[in-house]
């Protein structure tokens, strides 16, 4: 189970089109990834609203195909 | 999610103060994100029950759908869902989660 890194910015960017995404391949294995989202649409929504968000553009890979992502969401 | 899943969970965070549904236990954490929030909340000797999904499907996957919420670990305090690995991290370094603990009137370490 693995998951492209372009595959991943492209859903994120998909559901906040005006993202600023950072992600890092953390061991190179295409399983471990860290994100950093920046977003206006994270505005007024509390952290784990703002996770919630990110989680959600990735339609339930999370914690499937997707092993481990770190978020770090700012506005 | 069954009942009796459910009626467990919302008994394991009304019971427990504190409460981390992870993989592993606090001694003996199976994954190196239930590890660090299990650590953090080490540091700041707070007394927590260690919740270990890996002992149980049903209990693994219904957390997720009990919090909507992908991933483990997942720390509850006080009946309220705080957030995952990420969440608490960035809480624990900020200094925001000494506040929530002092706020719920939870004993740590100042």
């Amino acid at each position: 189970m693995a998951m492209d890194l372009k595959e991943i910015e492209a859903l994120i960017k998909e559901a906040l089109p005006d993202a600023v995404i950072e992600i890092q391949d953390l061991a190179g294995d295409s399983n471990h990834y860290s994100a950093t989202v920046t977003s206006s649409k994270f505005s007024g929504k509390t952290k784990i609203e703002q996770h919630k968000m990110v989680y959600n553009s990735l339609k339930g890979k999370m914690g499937n195909e997707l092993h481990a992502l770190a978020i770090k969401t700012k506005e | 999610m069954e009942q009796e899943t459910k009626d467990l969970i919302n008994n394991e965070i009304l019971k427990n103060e504190v409460c981390l549904f992870m993989k592993g236990t606090p001694d003996a954490p199976q994954c190196g994100f239930s590890m660090a929030v299990s650590n953090m909340l080490k540091i700041l000797e707070v007394d927590y029950k260690g919740i270990n999904v890996l002992e149980s499907q049903s209990l693994r996957e219904g957390i997720k759908e009990f919090s909507d919420w992908p991933t483990i670990p997942q720390l509850y305090i006080k009946n309220e869902f705080v957030g995952g690995c990420d969440i608490v991290k960035e809480m624990y370094e900020t200094g925001e989660l000494k506040k929530l603990l002092s706020e719920k009137k939870i004993k740590h370490k100042e």
